[in-house]
C-alpha cells in the first residue's frame, strides 16, 4: 500500500495517563487521530463520547454539530469527509440501524469516515442501558447490496483509544467506512487510558491527488487499487453518485459496470485482508480447546480459560481485534488441530456462525450465547470448555 | 474558406456535455430552473470551483450528475445534512442544494427544518412538480388537494405543505416561490441567494408533463405555462401563512423572506469566543461574494 504517514497534530493530543471511560476514549482516540468533525445524536450509551468530543474540539479546532437524527449525523459526515476533514459520529444499536443506507453510500462514493458503535441490548429499544454484542452481523451487513467495510472490537478504555486511531487510519487507507464495535461495558468501564506523546503516534492521511485537473478520474484505481481522493472546493469539479458508476463518477446502470463497481468494493479490502486483520492468541500450539472472543466477552473469558488450565485441560485464546473482515484462514488453520473451538458472545449466535463456517467441519464449534443485559457467568463458558474438551 | 466555429450555449460551461442528452422527459421544467441556475453563476461570474452541487434522488436529483462542478448525488432525502457536512468541513464553498419537493420536503423534511432552523448558510433550490415523478407519479407531501396521482388514484385528500411558510417559521432567511415560467425571477433569486449567507430556499413549480399533468388530464407542456401564466400572481413580501397551494388555482409567487440572522458557524465562533475566550480556536471562514 501507498501510505503517506504523518505525526498526530499535537493540538488534538492530550499526552499523559488519564482515568478514563471507553465512551470518552473513543473521543480521545479520534482527536488524536485528527478528526476535526462530529456529528452527533444522542443515544444511550454512546452519548458521552459526543459530549467529550463537543467540549473538546473548541480549543482544538474544528466542528461538532448535533444533528436532527442519525440519517442526519452520517449523512453530514459523508459530506464532511469530501469537504477535506476526517469525520467520526457514534451511536448504538437504533441509530446504528437509522444509519445503514448511508453507510452504504459511503461504501459505494469510497468515503473514509469513522462511526463508533457503543453496543446495548436489542432488538429494538431493548436494554439501552445494559450491554450487547448483538450487532456484530449488522456491521458486517447492514446496508443493502454487497459491499465490504471493516470493523474493530477494543476490550479496554485503553483499546478504545488506540483502535479509534487505528479505525481512522484503516478508513484513509483503504477509503472505506470503518466500524469501533464496542459496547456498554467498555463504553462505560473507566481505566487508565495512557495517551502518548503526539509523535509518537503515526496517523495516515488522505490519498490526495495532485496530478493535473482534467486529467482526474474519481474512481480509477492507482496501482494499489485504492483510487486518489479530492476535496471539493481544490478546482476539480468532480462527481460522485450512489449510482452504478464507471471510473469518472458516471452513473452507468449495466451488469457490466456493477460488476467492476461492486468487485472493486469487495476486492479492495479482501485483497488486503492480511494486512488489516489483528488478533491476540494466546497458548493455542497445542490447545484442545481454544476459546475465541471479542471485546468485554474476551476479558470475561480470561477467568474461565485459567479455571480449565487448572482443571488440566490445554486451552488456548484467540481475541479478534479486527472482526471484519474475519480471520477466516486463522481460524481453520486451528479446527484442523484443536478438538473444539468455543465461542462465547453477548448474542444468539452472530460470530458464531462464522467461526463454524470457517472450521470447515475439521473441529466442533460451541456457541456460548448470552443474550445480553451482563456478561457470561465464566462458569458457563468453563463448562462448555470442558463438555468440549471430552 | 474558414470554417464555422459551432456556436456554444453559453451555460455549457457549467454542464457536463459528455452526460448531455440528459434524461428528462419533453416538457419538463427541471432543465428550466437549470438553466436559470447557470445563467444565474454566469452573471455573477461566480468562482465555479468554489461552488458544490448536492441533490438526493429523484428527477431533479439528477441535477448533480449534470452540473461540472463538484457535484454529489446523495441518498433520498439526505441531500441537506449532506450538504451540512459539506459545508461545514469547506466552509469557503457554497454549497447548493437542488432537489425535488419529494427528496426535501418528504422524507427530508426534517432535515429541511433543522437545517433552516440553524441558519446553516445553503441555498436550497426545491424543484416542485407536486408529485413523485421518477417512480411514477405517486401522491407527495405538496400535491394539491383533488389533484389524481397514481397512489392518490380517487384523487388526493391529504392537505399538502405550503413550503415556504414552513421555511420560514422553521427559520430560513430568504424564501421565494417562482414557476418554470418565471425564468429570469428565478435567476434573480438564485443570484440574491449566491451573494447573501445563510439559509436560502427557494420553491419553483414546474411541469411534470409524463405523469402529473398526463394522469390529472392537463394538457402538455405549454398548456401548463400557459397555467402558470394565468394564475401566478406575484406578491413581494406576502405573508407565508397564504401561500398555499389548491389544485389549479392561484400561485402567489416572489420574495417572501430576506433578512439577516447569524449563520450556524457566525454563531458558533461569536458564542465559543466569548464563552472561551482566547482558548477559542476559531473554525473556517464562510465566503461572501
Amino acid at each position: 500500500m501507498k501510505v503517506k504517514k504523518s505525526k498526530a497534530d499535537p493540538k488534538g493530543v492530550l499526552t499523559g495517563a488519564h482515568f478514563l471511560d471507553g465512551d470518552y476514549a473513543l473521543a480521545e482516540g479520534a482527536l488524536a487521530a485528527g478528526c476535526r468533525f462530529f456529528g452527533g445524536y444522542p443515544i444511550t450509551p454512546s452519548t458521552e463520547t459526543a459530549e467529550r468530543f463537543s467540549a473538546r474540539i473548541p480549543t482544538v479546532g474544528g466542528v461538532f454539530i448535533q444533528m436532527e437524527d442519525e440519517l442526519g449525523s452520517i449523512a453530514s459526515l459523508i459530506g464532511a469527509s469530501w469537504g477535506g476533514l476526517k469525520a467520526m459520529t457514534v451511536t448504538s444499536g437504533p441509530g446504528f440501524s437509522l444509519m445503514q443506507e448511508n453507510i452504504g453510500l459511503a461504501c459505494m462514493m469510497e468515503t473514509p469516515l469513522v462511526i463508533a458503535n457503543v453496543q446495548r441490548g436489542g432488538p429494538s429499544t431493548g436494554l439501552p442501558t445494559l450491554t450487547g454484542q448483538q450487532d456484530m452481523m449488522q456491521a458486517r451487513w447492514g446496508s443493502h447490496g454487497d459491499y465490504r467495510i471493516i470493523a474493530l472490537s477494543p476490550d479496554s478504555p485503553q483499546e478504545c483509544f488506540n483502535l479509534t486511531i487505528e479505525a481512522f487510519n484503516l478508513s484513509e487507507t483503504y477509503r472505506v467506512p470503518v466500524f469501533v464495535m464496542t459496547d456498554e461495558c467498555v463504553g462505560h468501564m473507566h481505566e487508565k487510558v495512557v495517551i502518548p506523546p503526539a509523535e509518537e503516534i503515526e496517523v495516515v492521511e488522505r490519498k490526495w491527488y495532485t496530478g493535473p485537473k482534467d486529467k482526474y478520474l474519481p474512481y480509477k484505481s492507482d496501482k494499489d487499487g485504492i483510487p486518489f481522493m479530492v476535496k471539493t472546493g481544490d478546482g476539480y469539479r468532480f462527481h460522485t453518485t450512489g449510482l452504478t458508476h464507471d471510473e469518472r463518477g458516471y452513473p452507468v446502470i449495466d451488469a457490466q459496470c456493477q460488476k467492476v463497481n461492486v468487485q472493486h468494493l469487495i476486492d479492495k479490502i479482501e485483497n488486503n485482508e492480511d494486512k488489516i486483520i489483528q488478533f491476540e492468541e494466546d497458548q493455542t500450539d497445542d490447545a484442545e480447546v481454544v476459546v475465541l472472543s471479542y471485546g468485554i466477552t474476551s476479558r470475561v473469558a480470561v477467568k474461565a480459560v485459567q479455571k480449565a488450565r487448572k482443571a488440566g485441560i490445554k486451552t488456548g485464546t484467540i481475541r479478534l481485534i479486527t472482526v471484519w473482515p474475519f480471520p477466516e484462514k486463522k481460524i481453520e488453520k486451528i479446527a484442523k488441530k484443536a478438538k473444539a473451538i468455543v465461542v462465547p458472545e453477548i448474542n444468539a449466535g452472530q460470530v458464531f456462525y462464522e467461526v463454524d463456517r470457517c472450521s470447515r467441519n475439521k473441529c466442533s464449534v460451541v456457541h456460548v450465547p448470552h443474550l445480553g443485559g451482563w456478561v457470561h457467568d465464566p462458569d458457563d463458558i468453563f463448562k462448555a470448555i470442558k463438555e468440549a474438551a471430552k | 474558406m474558414t470554417k464555422k466555429q459551432p456556436i456554444k450555449n453559453p451555460v455549457e460551461k457549467i454542464l457536463r456535455m459528455d452526460r448531455i442528452p440528459h434524461i428528462w422527459c419533453s416538457g419538463c421544467g427541471i432543465g428550466t430552473v437549470v438553466t436559470s441556475f447557470a445563467e444565474a453563476l454566469r452573471k455573477e461570474n461566480a468562482d465555479l470551483d468554489n461552488i458544490a452541487v448536492v441533490s438526493g434522488i429523484g428527477c431533479t436529483g439528477r441535477v448533480a450528475g449534470y452540473t461540472k462542478l463538484d457535484s454529489f448525488h446523495t441518498t433520498h432525502g439526505r441531500a441537506v445534512p449532506f450538504a451540512t457536512g459539506l459545508k461545514l468541513a469547506n466552509p469557503k464553498t457554497k454549497v447548493v442544494v437542488f432537489s425535488g419537493d419529494g427528496d426535501i420536503s418528504g422524507i427530508g423534511g426534517n432535515h429541511l427544518i433543522h437545517a433552516a432552523r440553524r441558519n446553516m448558510d445553503m441555498m436550497v433550490i426545491c424543484v416542485n412538480n407536486f408529485n413523485y415523478a421518477m417512480t411514477g407519479g405517486q401522491v407527495a407531501a405538496t400535491t394539491p388537494l383533488d389533484a389524481n396521482a397514481s397512489t392518490a388514484p380517487f384523487g388526493n385528500f391529504e392537505y399538502p405543505f405550503n413550503l415556504p411558510y414552513l421555511v420560514e417559521a422553521a427559520g430560513g432567511t430568504y424564501v421565494a416561490r417562482w414557476t418554470a415560467l418565471h425564468l429570469r425571477r428565478v435567476t434573480k433569486s438564485i443570484q440574491e441567494a449566491l451573494n447573501r449567507r445563510g439559509f436560502s430556499f427557494i420553491e419553483v413549480i414546474t411541469p411534470c408533463v409524463t405523469l402529473y399533468a398526463r394522469r390529472n388530464r392537463l394538457g402538455d407542456g405549454l398548456n401548463l405555462l400557459k397555467y402558470y401564466y394565468d394564475k401566478s400572481e406575484i406578491q413581494h413580501n406576502a405573508d407565508t401563512k397564504d401561500l398555499n397551494i389548491s389544485y389549479q388555482g392561484k400561485l402567489i409567487v416572489g420574495k417572501f423572506v430576506d433578512k439577516e440572522k447569524p449563520t450556524f458557524l457566525d454563531a458558533m465562533n461569536q458564542h465559543l469566543a466569548k464563552k472561551l475566550g482566547d482558548k477559542y480556536q476559531p473554525y473556517g471562514e464562510e465566503k461572501n461574494d
